[in-house]
């Protein structure tokens, strides 16, 4: 974890309401796909977790939804623009559990995080498969980009205007060694009940600190109490609980 | 001693900068980032005999200025706070420790505060009389000066460290609970906890938090906080810990002045996690613009 200031390089609409947003700055604190950055927003109290999209030597990706305040005054900022972010934070997909032809779940802002896994899969030499899913057409993004790294993509959307009709479990490829997902909790409870064999999974929670400090992000697993920022927000499917 | 420095129900504080209970973890994390020795002191995470998970999540709420949670005192419980954080924090941390306590009966405050005393780290006992009361209806021992003044003696009889007992601002007259503590032996006070609030989706247009009520601080509570600081210190003659809203060196001045001997900070450390280093960095300059010489002159200089 390292606190930061970075400075945004560039900020553009992928659709009506999720953005693209290049930052600028020290990344050197994340070390693996998956992790997130806690963002202090002026005038906002608490700061915004999102996720990594992609990382570079001196940069970060981050792909955001417009849902409330704090978006809305991320979606507002310009190039040059500085931001304050926590970075580093949460564990982050362990990619040693892959096999030999790994499959990526993501689900509208669930997909970018799969960005960066990706690559960095596909730079061990895996052949990635990737399954997209999103509302409806106009709700697509970041499918050419997955293709352009070299996946096999599969678009889904719920109300079949694009690709498969149908939720990301309608369109799960037959073989595949190991998955990764990450997405809304109906759709990582959906994957976990219907994806064949093993996986891990991203989960989101109201954070107060992001950083392993007020138990805000708590939940139960088999293997004991954690922190979905620190010992999170990525979970392995056989010690998922779920609380209801 | 420096010119920050306070003595602190006979423990000499380097400054009175305390992060407060259930903001600073058991300290490692913050300990990643700077060298917490650099604090006065401060107080862990609310500990109970029992292991807790507290309440279900969502836990956090953001709010003008501030924040509500409903954590519910996750903790290890008692056994484990010594047998395993208190020797991790021993490696990074130099000085006492005040020792936060939570119960649902004066027993189990008792019990766990007995356990606490034997831990040559733990400095003070801050015992957090906001819980409800299981053998009062619910109620929380911190809303009747009686049941509170029950939980100061029941601790009092078995521990020998000072007893510091933390208030809750929910109350009618925060100073007639003071007097009581004071009464039954309290060595001093800690002020506010948080104060009762709650937010609604208005998506869903049901509650965000699953408690569906929470705790309110940050800077929204600091106007409330300084004058409960101002009313308690006034009414008793023990030393009073002042916290509610502090961000800056001089929120920590403005506490002291209003009756506080020391300050405790919380959720200033979520949102900036140097929050505390910042202000102690800070309060020299802050005294020097002010015309103070020494921190420990101005306690109830606002009197
Ligand atoms: C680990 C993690 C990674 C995330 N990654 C992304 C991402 O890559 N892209 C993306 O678009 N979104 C992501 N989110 C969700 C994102 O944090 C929220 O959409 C955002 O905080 C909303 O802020 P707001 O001010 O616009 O909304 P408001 O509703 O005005 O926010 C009010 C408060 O609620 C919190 N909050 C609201 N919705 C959520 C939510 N869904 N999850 C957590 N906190 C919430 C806010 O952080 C803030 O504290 C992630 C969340 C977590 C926990
Ligand atoms: C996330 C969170 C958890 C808390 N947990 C405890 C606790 O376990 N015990 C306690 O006495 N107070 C607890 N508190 C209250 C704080 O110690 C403090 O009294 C209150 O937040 C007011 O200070 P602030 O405005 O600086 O945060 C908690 C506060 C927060 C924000
Ligand atoms: S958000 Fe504070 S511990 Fe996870």
């Amino acid at each position: 974890m390292k606190d930061c200031i970075l400075t945004v390089a560039e900020n553009r609409p992928l659709t009506k309401e999720v953005y693209h947003m290049a930052l600028r700055g020290d990344v050197r604190a994340f070390t693996a796909p998956g992790q997130f950055l806690n963002l202090k927003l002026e005038g906002q109290f608490l700061r915004r977790p999102i996720s990594v999209c992609d990382l570079g030597e001196d940069s970060v990706t981050i792909i955001y939804k417009v849902v409330g305040r704090g978006t809305a005054q991320m979606a507002a900022m310009l190039p040059g623009e500085k931001l304050r972010a926590l970075t580093g934070l949460g564990n982050g997909y362990d990619l040693t559990d892959a096999g030999e032809a790994p499959l990526l779940i993501g689900g509208g802002v669930g997909v970018p995080p799969m960005y960066l896994l990706a690559k960095r899969l596909l730079a061990l030499g895996k052949p990635v498969q990737a399954v997209l899913g999103f509302n409806r057409a106009s709700e697509v993004f970041y499918e050419e980009e997955f293709r352009a790294l070299g996946c096999a993509v599969t678009v889904a959307t719920a109300d079949g205007s694009y690709g498969v009709r149908g939720f990301v479990t309608d369109a799960l490829p037959e073989t595949y060694s190991y998955y990764y997902c990450c997405g809304p909790e109906p759709m990582l409870r959906a994957v976990y009940r219907t994806a064949k064999g093993s996986g891990q999974l991203s989960f989101e929670k109201r954070m107060g600190c992001g950083f392993g400090a007020c138990m805000g992000c708590s939940c139960k697993t088999i293997t004991g109490y954690k922190r979905i920022c620190r010992e999170g927000p990525v979970l392995r499917k056989e010690e998922i609980l779920w609380e209801d | 001693m420096g010119r920050l420095s306070v003595d602190l129900c006979g423990v000499t504080l380097d400054n009175p900068v305390i992060p407060a209970s259930g903001a600073f973890g058991y300290g490692y994390e913050f300990a990643e980032l700077y060298d917490i020795n650099c604090l006065g002191t401060f107080s862990f995470k609310g500990t109970t005999l029992l292991p807790r998970f507290g309440n279900p999540t969502p836990r956090i709420a953001e709010t003008p200025a501030g924040m509500l949670n409903s954590v519910g005192l996750q903790n290890p419980g008692v056994e484990k706070v010594i047998s395993e954080e208190l020797p991790k924090l021993k490696k990074v941390f130099h000085k006492p420790v005040m020792a936060n306590v939570s119960g649902f009966s004066a027993e189990e405050y008792a019990k766990t505060c007995e356990l606490l005393d034997q831990e040559e780290q733990v400095g003070w006992l801050e015992v957090n009389v906001s819980c409800p009361n299981v053998h009062g209806g619910g109620m929380s021992f911190g809303t009747d000066p009686q049941a509170a003044a029950s939980v100061v003696r029941a601790v009092k009889a078995v521990t020998k460290k000072p007893v510091i007992l933390k208030l809750t601002p929910n109350v009618t007259d925060i100073a007639a609970v003071a007097v009581a503590c004071e009464e039954a032996g309290a060595d001093g006070l800690s002020l506010i906890n948080t104060l009762l609030g709650m937010r609604l989706d208005l998506r869903t247009r049901k509650p965000i938090l699953a408690n569906v009520m929470g705790g309110l601080s940050g800077p929204a509570v600091f106007p409330v906080a300084l004058r409960m600081v101002y009313q308690v210190s006034k009414a008793v003659s023990i030393p009073v810990v002042g916290m509610g809203g502090v961000s800056s060196a001089s929120d920590v001045i403005e506490m002291m002045l209003a009756g506080a001997t020391a300050v405790e900070i919380g959720a200033a450390n979520l949102t900036d996690p140097f929050a505390c280093k910042r202000i102690i960095d800070e309060l020299p300059a802050e005294m020097d613009r002010l015309g103070i010489d020494r921190l420990s002159e101005i306690i109830g200089g606002g009197h």
